[in-house]
């Protein structure tokens, strides 16, 4: 059956911004679904609160609307634009939960918009534990003993009826959030009523815990005619216990005999066909390791991360075949991109082996709990491929840049077996290493097995890596030895250390001896058929598929590697429209990256893809055999970045900004240089190596000072320091991880925080706009509320934003994009950060003002002039609206976590508010952001005693709006004292009721908190801050950021908010 | 030690043996299926044919003795990338490796075998030689290879005398075994059918003395026209108005016996990802496969397409008009692959009459 006639105009609900367990893949499905309706002809409106994805481009989408992903917004949208239909399903649960309420109140039949794909009879019947676990047992597919409760009574009595330990799901929520394992009743009185909280409706699911058994997962595709095949099996390195997006997960499962997979497989299907899913969906069983008995965990019937890594394991493009069908299509009517003959009703045949593992935000959040249980903790993934399960992992390992080359971690090393029997028991993001060290030390596969309860299998590969570590340890490096170091995937680097030689001279003996890497395509039928899309993966002991012939200049973009906390998606979005922009001037395109979830490392995006590490090994071979005409590194954030010096050494072309002017501007010293020539001021810094060092420099210039490590993204380690006991601190969680650079103490200067991104042609500079942060400096400015255009700044003030950034760009003799932070402090502008790069605003300010940032940068580093580009130079016009760009947080998700803003970055995503003023934009984002905003209540304020005075201002006018003020012991007295009516609360030390039980109870509706010292966790303020986020009341820890939530607050009272469609800016 | 796999163009891929130590010689082919070796190993219609599994790593599970489809391997050599002794499972009885000597085949792992793949996709199915011989002589190889074809596979490959797998009361099935599958049997067994299994090259008149309620031909090895025999015997089942089903080389005898013809694919289908679709019910089914030779030029008035292979458009399935006889090229029968197809043997049933006991 061809597209459905009747389909004309399509509304895709996107999943919002990133925050844990709902990352980029969405934007990957969304984009691809997106191209795949306007290549049948259907006209597409989007709507995303995301600005950083690809998706909310006008060349993906004919409508697009930045807005408020809320019922109200879809309503009005749907008003608007008049869609007949809307796909639900590719927007994340965030997506499907917005659908279900429009159905389910009646909207969408009332406006005639149809559901496409999965009906909501079906979501219903998938989403809701109950139906689904009846919809099961009609067609004999076993659950796990559970029950849905909606009370804690009735958790309690339900897991004394079958027995603790007992998993906690709530019902809607995503990346299980507020789930969890619970032991006992003292652990479940904890869980089950937080989950209870956090639930759409309510409940919670209390299940008989299955821990210990294998994971197994199928992504399935059902079309409206009933056909249905399974895309990829997967199978979790860790057994059931850990939520799947926590999991190591290979692809295709591996310990599974073709009677237990057939078993598992066939189940999937009579479950698709029993929901009747039209589209994608994915289905996640538990199997006793020890019979054929297995239960149905889970399915998602829905796009999901799950379907992103399959679609990228196996070539096929899941999210576009689930929009086809969407449309009516058929799978035997939808043709095989990758094979070009081929049909989508096929299963993907794989000849090599896919690993997944998790980028965890702990090198962040040193202080967060690493348990891994049911609540995702992952921020992004990393993905590798290769023919052995050896290889596969430790390209993966290595994809993580967290300088770890090999499984064999020095934390370990000292540990004897009692001590590692004991760590063991842990079930964390280090298990591997524990693992990869317990077997280094004699203890048995067998052993771990009994403690872990991951499969033998995966030990004994695991096993096989550091064996083979210790031959080389040991034995003479002979060819084979290195073909077969090189076979399991070992860095040059970690064979070099083994063996007693430097990296260079190992790739000197592999290029003597031959031993190549030899590049393989992923074609989804393992050879059968001949594939005409290039995506490749490096193996060794092959025969090489790469065909570097071109009739064109080639140019390697480098892409950004796994999401994190401070390189997000928005390094994603510039390297793929850096793709666009070459392929656009005629140059071949090469990506290499390493995310499975994003729509970079899609096989149709560039002319070719080598899906591989960001480490200068990984790449210099990809080099040897493309030879191409330049690379260009400042798309892809610090990743790409700090590939400029190997690439350099390999003779490539860096095109843009030169490699040595990128070093004067991250290099202090050099940069005092250039501002020193620029005569531009910044605060007063020094750079320092030793806690002892630091101390000096902090007290010459004088407290209170920035401490931060030199190459680092988001503020990684930056903290502000008081006094020296603050800096002995800091220095010791900096000195955790391996400095290779000096660290830098800087004054501390309070003023508006103001940010540039501009493009520089060498002579001339453009700069789309400039951007305000609503927090004064000392927060970093990916944590900051940012207004474009700025708001507060005079004339003066602009120009001499302009002036600096132009002689900084010319002094640096920028080619592409630079990025600038100042303080305009009261006496003048400071310049704080340079970046010679791409950042993180560039999305949404090309959005905002239509100047096509990232494409103007790529024509003017291969030699145009932005005179020519059509787009002026110097500060474009303002746009007519404004745009505010809002913070997201995953805060519930990481058990402490400190929620204080400072200079370390701390936020997984963001969204944007766009309207024709200010106060309505700021609104949007709040809401955007998923705030709730109290239009009155209670609001505790705890400051600290420099902000008091400022607080009063604040506190009188929220008392005057109608908030009821609440305060501890000192604020309270001095509000009181300044005529503010203030109800006294007793600190945790004054004993109960105190602070904590007030919130606890539900006393408080907004909390505002200033952090008085870092990372001490004891301290009543960061229990203050996270009893906050677990009540998930709302806390502010700037008092910026308070008031503009009253600016928000009031707008709330103003009527009807607008939409935009950002197309017809 | 080392392995040499020589193959019909001259190419020679040097690899560790595997299994037995002895010589094979060979038809080289592909199959993509990502489980299920201990099933392709003892899958009869293999015979002569070294098997190149393009999935990476074998033996991840081990053997298990029940997982066998017939008494035996049958395939000349086993081809793989990597393999591991490391067999988890909790139905493990042997490793690969054990498996393989304990039938005397030999194998060779640590061979490019996307890249043998390839070649054999580009140039087609061809003759190879495993030896673990370093003195070997290439152009000899060579020169026999080319002339290597699998003869007599159906006679090597079926049971010497009859085997009944009893359900007292139930429908009575013949099974032709030209190279049958246990879990022809099994499926239909499983059913409530109380099932014979005859020799290849029983009489259609011994058969048809027993009375069977439907006649299932199996699937099985080597060049369907070489079965001359066996095609004129099924010519007269087909006369019979005794329902029949036919798998694999069933239904290409079943085609050659009622004027139609096969012809040899440039590679085959060896897998367990082909999607078939049923034509008179609109759906697609990934079906699992294993067969070099195609129906091809097939009589309207005999015979109609009830399948169709969505790749290439080859023919999957054949109804016979006015017959109760419909028959696949696929393997309903699965082991390894897809279940999907299953309901055919309902079909079956539901051609003799329906269920009985049920």
């Amino acid at each position: 059956m061809p597209k459905s006639p009747d389909i004309k105009k399509v509304l895709v609900i996107g999943s919002g911004p990133i925050i844990i367990g709902q990352a980029a893949e969405f934007d990957y499905a969304g984009t691809q679904a997106c191209r795949s309706l306007k290549d049948d002809g259907v006209e597409v409106v989007l709507i995303n609160s995301n600005p950083a994805t690809i998706m909310t481009d006008k060349d993906i989408a004919d409508k697009v609307y930045i807005e408020p992903l809320t019922t109200e917004t879809v309503e009005k949208v749907i008003m608007a634009e008049k869609p007949d239909s809307i796909l639900p399903t590719l927007g994340g649960q965030t997506g499907l939960n917005l659908a279900m309420e429009l159905a389910e109140a009646g909207f969408l039949k009332e406006h005639n918009v149809k559901l496409l794909g999965t009906s909501s009879e079906t979501i219903k019947m998938a989403e809701d534990r109950q139906s689904f676990k009846d919809a099961m047992l009609s067609i004999g597919q076993p659950c796990i003993a559970s029950k849905v409760v909606e009370t804690y009574a009735d958790a309690l009595a339900f897991a004394k009826e079958i027995g603790f330990p007992v998993i906690v799901r709530p019902a809607y929520t995503l990346g299980g959030t507020g789930g969890g394992i619970a032991e006992n009743e003292e652990e479940l009185a904890q869980i089950a009523p937080h989950g209870l909280r956090l639930s759409r409706v309510g409940q919670v699911l209390i299940e008989k815990c299955i821990a210990g058994w294998k994971e197994i997962e199928f992504e399935v595709i059902r079309d409206g005619a009933g056909s249905c095949i399974t895309v990829c099996s997967m199978e979790n390195l860790d057994p059931v216990g850990v939520h799947t997006g926590d999991s190591i997960v290979v692809a295709p499962a591996q310990t599974l005999a073709d009677k237990e997979y057939q078993m598992l497989r066939t189940a999937a299907l009579k479950i698709i066909n029993k929901l009747k899913v039209e589209g994608g969906c994915n289905v996640q069983f538990a199997l006793e390791p020890n019979s054929f008995e297995y239960a149905v965990i889970e399915v998602n019937p829905r796009v999901s991360r799950s379907s992103a890594l399959a679609s990228k394991a196996t070539g096929y493009p899941i999210a576009k075949v689930a929009a086809k069908i969407a449309l009516g299509y058929h799978l035997d009517e939808i043709k095989n991109a990758v094979t070009g003959k081929t049909f989508a009703c096929f299963e993907p045949a794989l000849d090599y082996i896919v690993a997944k593992i998790p980028k965890w935000p702990f090198d962040k959040f040193v202080t967060a709990e690493r348990k891994l249980g049911t609540q995702m903790k992952a921020t992004g993934e990393v993905m590798s491929i290769n023919p052995t399960f050896e290889g596969a992992l430790m390209k993966a390992v290595r994809s993580l840049e967290l300088n770890i080359y090999s499984l064999d971690l020095p934390a370990y090393r000292d540990m004897d077996a009692d001590a590692l029997r004991q760590e063991l028991k842990k079930v964390d993001d280090m298990r591997l290493f524990v693992v990869a060290q317990s077997l280094k030390k004699g203890i048995s596969v067998d052993e771990i097995n009994e403690i872990t309860k991951i499969d033998k299998w995966f030990l004994g590969k695991i096993d096989n890596i550091m064996k083979l570590e210790e031959t080389l340890r040991t034995g003479e490096l002979t060819p084979e030895l290195l073909e077969k170091a090189k076979i399991y995937g070992f860095y040059d680097k970690v064979i070099g250390d083994l063996v007693g030689k430097t990296d260079r001279e190992i790739r000197a003996l592999r290029l003597q001896w031959n031993i190549l890497p030899a590049y393989k395509m992923v074609d989804t039928c393992a050879a059968e058929f001949e594939a005409v899309t290039p995506y490749y993966y490096s193996c060794y002991g092959s025969e090489t598929e790469a065909d570097p012939a071109s009739d064109r200049k080639k140019i390697l973009v480098l892409g950004s590697g796994p999401i994190r906390i401070g390189q997000g998606i928005e390094f994603d979005y510039c390297s793929v429209h850096a793709v666009w922009a070459l392929s656009k001037l005629g140059y071949e395109t090469i990506i290499v990256n390493n995310n499975p979830e994003t729509v970079s490392t899609d096989f149709d995006i560039s002319d070719k893809l080598y899906f591989e590490p960001l480490t200068p090994e990984d790449v210099e071979n990809i080099v040897d055999v493309e030879q191409p005409y330049g690379a260009i590194v400042q798309f892809g954030g610090q990743t790409a970045i700090k590939l400029t010096k190997a690439l350099n050494d390999m003779g490539v072309r860096i095109l843009g900004t030169d490699a040595r002017d990128v070093d004067r501007a991250e290099d202090r010293e050099l940069f005092d240089e250039v501002l020193e020539i620029c005569k531009i001021r910044r605060p007063q810094g020094r750079t320092i190596f030793t806690c002892e060092e630091a101390i000096a420099a902090a007290n010459e210039i004088g407290y209170p000072v920035l401490v931060r490590p030199s190459y680092v993204l988001g503020g990684q380690g930056m903290e502000i320091a008081y006094n020296d006991t603050d800096i002995t601190i800091y220095m010791e969680i900096i000195n955790r991880s391996v400095q290779e650079h000096p660290i830098l103490v800087d004054k501390y200067v309070l003023g508006k925080e103001v940010e540039v991104d501009a493009v520089c042609d060498g002579t001339d500079i453009l700069i789309p706009g400039i951007m305000e942060h609503l927090e004064r400096a000392g927060i970093h400015s990916g944590d900051s509320i940012s207004v474009y255009p700025a708001q507060t700044l005079t004339q003066e003030e602009k120009d001499t934003i302009i002036r600096f950034t132009k002689s900084l760009a010319t002094e640096l003799n920028v080619v592409g994009l630079i990025n600038i932070q100042f303080i305009v402090a009261s006496d003048g502008v400071y310049v704080i950060e340079v970046n010679p790069r791409s950042s993180r605003t560039v999305p949404y300010i090309s959005k905002v003002t239509n100047v096509p940032i990232v494409a103007l940068a790529i024509r003017c580093m291969l030699g145009e002039r932005l005179k020519d580009l059509g787009y002026g130079v110097g500060l474009h016009p303002e746009a007519d609206y404004v745009a505010v760009k809002m913070p997201v947080f995953s805060f519930e998700k990481l058990h402490d976590v400190d929620t204080a803003l400072g200079p370390e970055m701390k936020s997984t995503g963001e969204v944007l508010g766009i309207a024709p003023t200010f106060h309505e934009a700021l609104y949007k984002s709040f809401i955007a952001s998923g705030f709730v905003i109290p239009e009155r209540g209670n609001m505790l304020i705890t400051v600290r005693d420099t902000d008091k005075e400022e607080v009063c201002r604040l506190a009188k006018d929220f008392d005057d709006y109608g908030f009821g003020i609440y305060a501890t012991g000192g604020t309270c007295e001095y509000l009181r004292k300044n005529g503010i009516h203030a109800r006294r609360v007793n600190k945790i030390a004054e004993g109960a009721p105190d602070i904590l039980d007030f919130i606890s109870a539900g006393g408080v509706d907004l909390v505002v908190n200033t952090p008085t010292r870092g990372r001490q966790h004891n301290r009543d303020g960061f229990k203050i801050r996270r009893t906050s986020v677990e009540r998930s009341v709302p806390c502010m820890t700037s008092l910026d950021t308070a008031r503009a939530l009253l600016t928000a607050i009031k707008q709330k009272d103003e009527g009807e908010l607008g939409i935009v469609d950002i197309s017809t800016i | 030690m080392k392995a040499y796999l020589i193959l019909a163009d001259g190419s020679v891929y040097t690899g560790d043996s595997l299994g037995a130590n002895r010589d094979a010689v060979m038809e080289v082919v592909f199959n993509t299926s990502m489980t299920g070796y201990t099933e392709v190993l003892t899958d009869p219609s293999y015979y002569g044919q070294g098997v190149i599994m393009t999935y990476p790593i074998e033996g991840n599970y081990g053997v298990n003795y029940q997982d066998m489809e017939s008494r035996r391997i049958w395939v000349s050599s086993f081809i793989v990338r990597e393999y591991t002794a490391l067999a988890s499972n909790f139905r493990n009885e042997a490793t690969l490796d054990e498996f393989l000597r304990r039938y005397d085949v030999p194998a060779i792992s640590g061979v490019d075998t996307r890249a043998i793949t390839k070649k054999i996709r580009e140039q087609g199915t061809m003759g190879g030689y495993l030896t673990t011989n370093p003195d070997y002589n290439k152009e000899e190889i060579v020169d026999m290879l080319r002339g290597y074809t699998i003869k007599d596979a159906v006679k090597a490959v079926t049971r010497g005398g009859k085997t009944r797998l009893k359900n007292e009361g139930g429908y009575k099935v013949a099974l032709l075994d030209v190279g049958a599958k246990d879990n022809i049997a099994d499926s239909l067994h499983r059913r409530g059918l109380d099932v014979t299994i005859y020799p290849a090259l029983t009489s259609a008149e011994e058969i048809l003395a027993d009375k069977p309620d439907g006649i299932m031909i199996s699937n099985g090895p080597g060049d369907p026209t070489d079965c001359v025999e066996v095609i004129a015997n099924i010519k007269k089942l087909y006369d019979s108005d005794v329902p029949i089903f036919g798998i694999c080389l069933g239904h290409q005898l079943m085609a050659l016996a009622t004027g139609a013809s096969t012809e040899k694919l440039k590679y085959g289908h060896r897998g367990a990802n082909h999607p078939v679709k049923d034509l008179a019910l609109g759906r697609v089914y990934i079906t699992s496969q294993n067969h070099g030779y195609v129906v091809s030029k097939i009589n309207g008035d005999v015979a109609e397409i009830s399948h169709v292979n969505v790749n290439d458009g080859t023919v999957e399935g054949l109804r016979y008009k006015g017959k109760n006889i419909f028959t696949v090229q696929f393997h309903p029968e699965a082991c390894p692959g897809p279940q999907d197809t299953e309901y055919l043997f309902d079909e079956f049933i539901e051609m003799m009459g329906g269920k009985k006991n049920a």
